[in-house]
């Protein structure tokens, strides 16, 4: 640490005075800050944050890596566009308040995204220090700034135009939900949240482990909401208790849909229906949402064996691994049917696994269940694979290895291969245009073929990250503001 | 916004059966027969399913009963009038489909089973559906809603595995009686797995009687009951797997792999148990300090 300081001093007394050149060689003394984590044998028993953030003088050092680009390519890898030298120049002057307004003008959930963006194929992917060295941890500084203000009670909340009182609805309470509702809260408008479970968040709180995201963080995002007059409506699923119709009767005039992707894929295996196997969305949510990893305190059971096998490659995979590993597996093998590489996961995610001691078997896919007399699964026939030529998703295709079958002992199988559309809502809207696999069919704006309905993030798009869900919400609510605007506000009118 | 509880009754003498009657009146607005809700009773408890038995559009209430057999079924059961349950979601599954058929319906609930027969009964009475109610328990104590059932009902058939009252038998016993006496259209069952697997079994066609469609509700373990887990699927007898909470909870009965539902009704035996004992450990001692206090 002290160490650090000593840098940042010899750093910032020499700023002033030396040239473009002189400031990319000290840029370069300088290695990426790295957070405090908790070490892997002792957060492998406990579901408290992995990472301890960034101190002040740390975060600083950090900043002061930032070249102040005069073309920032990295707020161009960001989906919500967010003036991230900017911010990094406030964090290093310490005006710190003033970086958080500056964040929460273009994102009004930094803590969310500061934890779980995919940063490295983003902002931190696009950053120049990266080409030759390390790249700005820009994700661990929104995340400072985000924690500096939870800390000190500041609930920055950006200006919000005179209300309106024009009533939108907004159906689902995920990243992309809640991003669209900031934008039209300062907008002026009056915003209704509907959510299907008895909190807000979508995925932020059934499918993110509190590892990765603490759900007070979640709880504390939505509270800026509110303060923002935003309301919203627990245990309400659109589509059952209320219709489309029945909220424009309440004279809601516009509608986002933000419902996400919450159809697990099953697997079309042999002895998929045995017991101890289960979708990584049942485990994920018996886990997250419903706290079954303090039963019998709190009710909702849930069941992990000796050794558990989770398949798939994605940061569900990985949540669901580390999951099990904490509610008392001995063992926890990921299978994934392409290779590390393709592995679409977080790469800190990823690191953070295999620091815990969670196992991969890659190029590995499973041929079928097998189970005891009870009824329990008891191992998994898997076949190796190879990687052929690329795919629909530039991803090389993996073909099945004849004869290279074999059997792995496990007592617990999770399935973390995708999600589907949920069609409860879509099916209340029959006019409402979907695509073959049953995802809403909009321009690049979120709009939909019906008039004042919008939809965006993962019903849209399918399975993707929570951030490009929060853009979604962004460019949809734009487009709802142009939309009202023109048919409820405009002076001619 | 919790749930009020505007009536309860114990029903029958078992002492493990109640009616509770919950102001919910945006779920009553919606509710037909066939759909359940879910509820959790408070901060720390499970998600689990009911069958909306009977609501009131008007007063913007719904009906609901329990049978205690585990710890969040006992804990609804301490709630007294005027307490609240912390959520309560639904509409969720399919409403029945109901129209007019050409020859009689009978409707077959077993033990608490008798509770969603009721709306489902009384639906199809109402498209003018001659309905045969047969409704059956263990014994006489774990019976109840005779007399509602059989304003629901053309005809009203009782049995007990006992016989303390009416037929003694099982359901499956009247239900042959009927098959051979009459054509029927179609034959609804809710009840335990096996009351269900049987009745099936009886309707397919297979024991020299007539094939009757047949249409079993499923209260298989829930977390959302929006389709999202997959904690409710079912196999299909051809492999097809289904979400009893979107598909169903009602089923065409003759498809479902009822012993598949078996094993999977297993599923947190262990757990649910544990979680009992728990439970009744805590009242245990808060009775103690009670008594300290007295």
């Amino acid at each position: 640490m002290m160490h650090n300081v000593k840098l940042l001093r010899k750093y910032t007394r020499g700023r002033n005075k030396t040239g473009e050149t002189e400031k990319k060689k000290k840029n370069q003394r300088i290695p990426r800050q790295k957070m405090v984590e908790q070490d892997p044998n002792v957060r492998k028993t406990n579901f408290l944050e992995v990472p301890e953030g960034y101190t002040p003088e740390i975060a600083k050092l950090e900043a002061s890596r930032c070249l102040q680009c005069e073309k920032p390519l990295c707020i161009e890898g960001c989906p919500v566009n967010i003036d991230i030298p900017r911010f990094l120049r406030l964090i290093l002057e310490e005006k710190y308040q003033e970086a958080i307004f500056l964040v929460k003008r273009d994102n009004l959930l930094p803590g969310i995204c500061g934890r779980v963006c995919p940063q490295e194929t983003q902002c931190e992917g696009k950053c120049i220090l990266g080409k030759k060295w390390e790249p700005l941890a820009i994700g661990n500084l929104e995340r400072f700034i985000a924690d500096w203000e939870r800390e000190n009670q500041i609930k920055a909340c950006p200006d919000c135009q005179a209300p309106n009182f024009i009533k939108v609805a907004l159906i689902g309470s995920g990243p992309a939900s809640l991003t669209c509702a900031g934008e039209l809260l300062i907008g002026g408008y009056d915003v209704t949240v509907f959510e299907a479970f008895h909190t807000g968040g979508g995925v932020l709180v059934y499918g993110i482990p509190e590892f990765r995201l603490p759900k007070d963080i979640v709880r504390e995002e939505i509270e800026t909401l509110k303060m923002l007059g935003c309301k919203v409506e627990y245990n309400k699923i659109i589509g059952k208790i209320l219709t489309f119709e029945d909220l424009k009767e309440q004279g809601f005039k516009a509608f986002f849909i933000g419902v996400g992707a919450g159809l697990p894929i099953l697997m079309r295996v042999p002895g998929v229906n045995l017991n101890g196997i289960l979708s990584a969305n049942e485990f994920l949510t018996r886990a997250n949402l419903m706290k079954a990893y303090n039963f019998p305190k709190y009710d909702t059971p849930i069941k992990v064996g000796k050794i558990v096998t989770v398949i798939g490659g994605g940061n569900v995979a990985l949540d669901s691994a580390r999951v099990a590993l904490r509610l008392g597996a001995d063992k926890v093998i990921v299978v994934y049917r392409r290779s590390e590489v393709e592995m679409p996961a977080r790469k800190a995610e990823y690191h953070h696994a295999m620091e815990e001691g969670i196992e991969f078997q890659f190029l590995t896919n499973p041929v079928r269940f097998l189970g005891d007399s009870n009824g329990n699964v008891s191992q998994m026939e898997v076949i190796n694979m190879q990687l052929g030529e690329p795919d629909d998703s530039g991803r090389r295709r993996p073909i099945p290895i004849d004869g290279s079958e074999y059997k792995i002992e496990t007592d617990t199988i999770i399935i973390a291969i995708g999600a589907r559309a949920n069609p409860i809502l879509t099916k209340s809207i029959p006019e409402l245009k979907l695509n073959k696999w049953g995802y809403i069919e909009t321009d690049e704006n979120g709009k939909t073929n019906l008039e004042g309905i919008y939809a965006g993030g993962d019903i849209v798009t399918g399975s993707a990250t929570v951030i490009s869900a929060m853009g979604a919400g962004k460019k949809a609510a734009a487009e709802i503001d142009k939309y009202l605007t023109a048919k409820y506000l405009s002076e001619t009118t | 916004m919790p749930y009020k509880i505007l009536e309860k009754r114990e029903l029958g003498d078992s002492g493990i059966i109640f009616e509770m009657v919950l102001e919910t009146p945006l779920i009553a607005e919606k509710a037909h027969a066939g759909n359940f809700i879910l509820l959790r009773i408070n901060e720390t408890g499970e998600r689990f399913p009911m069958t909306i038995a009977d609501f009131d559009r008007e007063k913007g209430t719904i009906t609901i009963v329990l049978q205690i057999v585990g710890k969040s079924t006992k804990l609804l059961s301490y709630q007294q009038v005027g307490d609240t349950i912390l959520d309560v979601v639904g509409p969720l599954g399919n409403r029945i489909h109901t129209k007019k058929y050409d020859y009689p319906i009978v409707v077959i609930g077993g033990g608490i089973g008798i509770a969603p027969c009721y709306p489902q009964a009384k639906e199809l009475k109402e498209v003018g559906n001659k309905v045969i109610s047969i409704i059956g328990a263990r014994n006489k104590g774990l019976l109840f809603w005779r007399g509602k059932m059989r304003t629901v009902s053309d005809e009203l058939i009782i049995c007990t595995d006992d016989g303390s009252e009416g037929i003694k038998g099982v359901v499956t016993e009247p239900l042959k009686d009927l098959l051979k006496r009459e054509k029927l259209s179609a034959v609804i069952a809710i009840g335990p797995l096996i009351m269900m697997k049987y009745v099936a079994l009886t309707t397919n066609g297979s024991e020299g009687l007539p094939r009757v469609k047949t249409y079993v509700s499923l209260n298989t373990i829930m977390v959302d009951g929006t389709g999202m887990c997959g904690s409710c699927r079912f196999p299909t007898i051809n492999g097809e797997i289904y979400f009893a909470c979107v598909d169903g909870p009602d089923v065409d009965g003759h498809t479902v792999d009822f012993d598949n539902l078996l094993i999977r009704a297993k599923r947190f035996l262990e757990q649910e148990s544990e979680s009992s004992a728990c439970y009744d450990a805590q009242c245990k001692a808060l009775e103690k300090i009670y008594e300290g206090e007295k």
